[in-house]
C-alpha cells in the first residue's frame, strides 16, 4: 500500500504571539513544527505501512526551510519527502495550495490513500486536504478518528460528526482527514533520526509539475483577507432570575425580539 | 549549559531523551512514586527509539556508542525521574559483564536482545552481609558436570524481578577469598531461582528493587563469564566503567531540581518582589549552577576516558566522577527544596521526590566512602609508580 502524506510546517502555537497592532503572527524567534494534527497523518500511514507494506511519501508545500519537517516525517518512519518550493507559489491560499499539492500528487505514480490532518493550526481552515481530493477527483472522507478495515480495494472508516461518528467504506485511491483521536504519535528512534539527517529529499519546482501558471501563487488565489482581528472576548451572558414561568416568559420576549 | 563539544549524535541522542522525558517521564513520575510501579511502558518507548544499545557495539544491534552516550541518556531521563532512569541504566549495569567478561558465544546470544531493549538485565552481588565487604559473599555456585549449582541470597538488586538476564557473582571458592569468586550468566525462569520481597524506599520507587534467591539453581556451565576466580575483578571492571552513568543520574536529578527552583524562584513573590530578585536566593541558585556544572564536567570527562581506552586507571576517575556529582546531587536537591521554602516539603511540589531520589546516588554502586578509598588507592599507586 502506497501512502502519501501532506504535512505542513507552522509556527509552534505554544509560543506564538499576535502584534496588536497589525494582527498578524509574530514569526521572528518562533519555533517551527510540523502541524500537530499532520503529526497524527504521519502516524497513522506509517501503521498502515507496516501493516500492509509499501511506502509512505511526506510531502509538504512551503519555503526552503520547510525541508526540516520532511525530515523529521522521515525521522517518524516515512521512507521519502517531497518539497514543493518555489517563489511562484507565494502568496497561495487554500484553492492555490490545494491545486498544486494535487498536480504533484499526480507527479508521484501510484498512490492509495492520500493522508492529511483535519486542519493547520496556523490557519484552520480545514480546506487544503479535501481541496487536493476535489482537484484530484478520488473520494475523500475528512475527520477520520479510526480505520477500521483496509485492504487493497477499499478502506472502511470511522469518521467523527457533530452528533456522534459514522461509519464509511470508500474506494481505493482516496484522501482522509485525521482527527487526533486516531492515534498517539510515536517518538522517533535514534535509527530513523540518523537516517533522516542523511536522507536525500526531492525537491519539485513549478516547472517540474505539470501545472496551470494562472492557477498558483497570488494569481491563483481568489482569497481577499480584508480585515485580521484579535476577536473581542466573548460578553458576558445575562442570567435571568426569578421563578420559571416568569423567567420563560421573559426568555420568549427576548428570542422573540432578537429575531426582529 | 556549557557546551561540550558534542558530536551532531550524541545531540541526537539528547534531544531524542529530553522528548521522551518531557513527554512520557514527566507526566507520571508523581505517580509511579507513589505506586512504585515499574516503569513498563516507558521502558518499551526507550526501546523502540534504540536506547538500550547505545553503548553497545554494532555487530550486537547497537549503535556503537560508549559510556558517554549512555550517561548522555541517563542525565536527561535523570531530569524527569532518577527512578525511571535507573530501570534504563541498571540494564547498562547487567549487560557490562557479558560485554567485559563474556566469549563470542555469550556475547552473540545475549548482547542483541539486550541492545534492542527486548530483555532487562540486571547485576547481582550485593548480599544481606556483603556491601562494601564484597569478599563476605554467601552465595556458592559448585561445578556439577557440566553444571553449576548456586546457593544463596543476593538483595538489593534493581531490575530484580523484572528483568530476564541476571549477571550474579558467586564463590565457586571460598578458600582463596575474593580471587575465588566468579560471574554467571542467570536467566529468569531458571529452576531454583525465585524472586523474595521487593523494597519499600525512600527514593527512586519507579525502580524495582529486589530479592534473588538460589535454591539448588542449576545453570549450564556455559554461563560462566570468563574464568573461574575473575568475579571480582570482574566486577571491579563493571564498576570503573558504569560509575559514571551513575554520576550522569546524580548530574541529571540535580538539574532537574535546579531547574524546578529557578522556574519557582521567579514565580514565587514575597515582601512584594519575586523571590528571584533577593541576593540570597541568587547566590544559592549561583552556587547550584556551578556545582551542578562541574559535576556534569567531570562526568563527561570521566566518561570520555573510560570510551578512549587511552588510559588504562580510569578506574579513580570515574569514582571521583560518581563521588562529586552524587555529593552534588544531595546538596542541590536540598537547596532546591530550601528555595521552595514550606511548598518544598509538600509532595504537592516536585523537588522533594529529587532529594530522596538523590540519597541513593552516594550509597550505590559502591558508597561514597569506597570511592574515596579507590580513588585514594588510586593516588598512592600513581605515586609509588606503579
Amino acid at each position: 500500500m502506497n501512502i502519501i502524506v501532506c504535512i505542513k510546517q507552522v509556527p509552534d502555537t505554544t509560543q506564538v504571539k499576535i502584534d496588536p497592532k497589525t494582527n498578524t503572527l509574530i514569526r521572528e524567534g518562533v519555533e517551527s513544527i510540523i502541524n500537530p494534527f499532520d503529526m497524527y497523518a504521519i502516524e497513522e500511514g506509517v501503521r498502515l505501512k507496516e501493516k500492509f507494506g509499501g511506502k509512505v511519501i511526506a510531502i509538504t508545500m512551503g519555503p526552503p526551510q520547510a525541508e526540516a519537517a520532511l525530515r523529521e516525517a522521515i525521522s517518524l518512519g516515512c521512507d521519502d519527502g517531497i518539497l514543493v518550493s518555489d517563489r511562484a507559489f507565494a502568496g497561495s491560499d487554500t484553492l492555490a495550495t490545494s491545486y498544486t499539492l494535487a498536480m504533484a500528487v499526480k507527479k508521484i505514480e501510484t498512490f492509495d490513500i492520500i493522508i492529511c490532518g483535519k486542519q493547520a493550526s496556523d490557519g484552520d481552515t480545514a480546506q487544503v486536504g479535501p481541496g487536493i481530493a476535489a482537484h484530484l477527483n478520488i473520494p475523500q472522507v475528512t475527520y477520520v478518528k479510526h480505520i477500521k478495515e483496509a485492504d487493497e480495494e477499499a478502506i472502511t472508516v470511522e469518521r467523527m460528526t457533530e452528533e456522534g461518528s459514522e461509519i464509511l467504506r470508500s474506494p481505493l485511491p482516496c484522501l482522509i482527514t485525521v482527527v487526533k483521536e486516531i492515534n498517539e504519535p510515536r517518538i522517533p528512534s535514534l535509527k530513523g533520526k540518523m537516517k533522516a539527517k542523511k536522507a536525500e529529499l526531492t525537491c519539485w519546482k513549478a516547472i517540474d509539475i505539470d501545472c496551470d501558471d494562472e492557477r498558483l501563487g497570488l494569481n491563483g488565489s481568489p482569497t481577499q483577507v480584508v480585515r485580521i482581528f484579535t476577536p473581542p472576548p466573548r460578553a458576558q451572558g445575562e442570567i435571568l432570575e426569578g421563578d420559571p414561568q416568569e423567567t420563560t416568559s421573559k426568555l420568549v420576549e427576548m428570542l422573540k425580539d432578537s429575531i426582529q | 549549559m556549557i557546551n561540550y563539544l558534542l558530536t551532531e549524535e550524541q545531540e541526537m541522542i539528547r534531544d531524542l531523551c529530553r522528548q521522551i522525558t518531557d513527554e512520557k517521564i514527566r507526566p507520571v513520575a508523581a505517580e509511579l512514586d507513589k505506586t512504585e510501579e515499574f516503569p513498563w511502558e516507558i521502558m518499551k518507548v526507550m526501546a523502540k527509539s534504540d536506547l538500550f544499545g547505545l553503548y553497545i557495539d554494532e555487530k550486537y544491534g547497537g549503535m556503537g556508542g560508549g559510556i558517554l552516550e549512555l550517561s548522555i541518556a541517563t542525565e536527561e531521563f535523570s531530569k524527569g525521574c532518577g527512578g525511571i532512569a535507573i530501570c534504563y541504566a541498571a540494564s547498562a549495569l547487567g549487560t557490562l559483564p557479558i560485554l567485559i567478561l563474556g566469549s563470542e558465544e555469550q556475547k552473540q546470544k545475549y548482547i542483541p536482545d539486550l541492545a534492542a531493549g527486548k530483555h532487562l538485565a540486571a547485576f547481582g552481588i550485593t548480599e544481606p552481609a556483603a556491601g562494601s565487604d564484597a569478599s563476605a559473599m554467601q552465595t556458592t555456585a559448585v561445578k556439577k558436570g557440566d553444571k553449576y549449582i548456586l546457593n544463596g541470597t543476593k538483595h538489593f538488586i534493581t531490575n530484580g524481578g523484572e528483568a530476564e538476564i541476571y549477571t550474579v557473582v558467586a564463590m565457586t571458592d571460598k578458600s582463596k577469598g575474593s580471587r575465588g569468586a566468579s560471574i554467571f550468566i542467570v536467566e529468569k525462569g531458571t529452576p531454583g531461582f525465585t524472586f523474595g520481597k521487593k523494597e519499600d524506599k525512600l527514593g527512586i520507587r519507579a525502580s524495582a528493587t529486589n530479592e534473588l534467591n538460589f535454591v539448588d539453581c542449576e545453570i549450564p556451565a556455559e554461563n560462566l563469564l570468563g574464568k573461574e576466580g575473575q568475579g571480582f575483578i570482574g566486577a571491579m571492571r563493571v564498576f570503573d566503567k558504569s560509575r559514571p552513568g551513575i554520576g550522569a543520574q546524580a548530574v541529571g536529578i540535580a538539574q532537574g531540581a535546579l531547574d524546578h527552583a529557578i522556574r519557582y524562584a521567579r514565580e514565587r513573590k514575597q515582601f512584594g518582589k519575586s523571590i528571584s530578585s533577593f541576593q540570597g536566593i541568587q547566590f544559592m541558585l549561583a552556587d547550584m549552577a556551578t556545582q551542578v556544572e562541574a559535576a556534569r564536567a567531570l562526568v563527561y570527562a570521566s566518561a570520555r576516558e573510560v570510551d578512549s581506552g587511552v588510559t588504562k586507571n580510569y578506574g579513580m576517575h570515574s569514582a571521583m566522577s560518581k563521588l562529586y556529582a552524587s555529593d552534588v546531587a544531595m546538596k542541590v536537591t536540598t537547596d532546591a527544596v530550601q528555595i521552595f521554602g514550606g511548598y518544598g516539603y509538600m509532595k504537592e511540589y516536585p523537588v522533594e521526590k529529587y532529594m530522596r531520589d538523590a540519597k541513593i546516588t552516594q550509597i550505590y554502586e559502591g558508597t561514597n566512602q569506597i570511592q574515596r578509598s579507590i580513588i585514594a588507592l588510586g593516588l598512592i599507586k600513581e605515586a609509588a609508580g606503579s
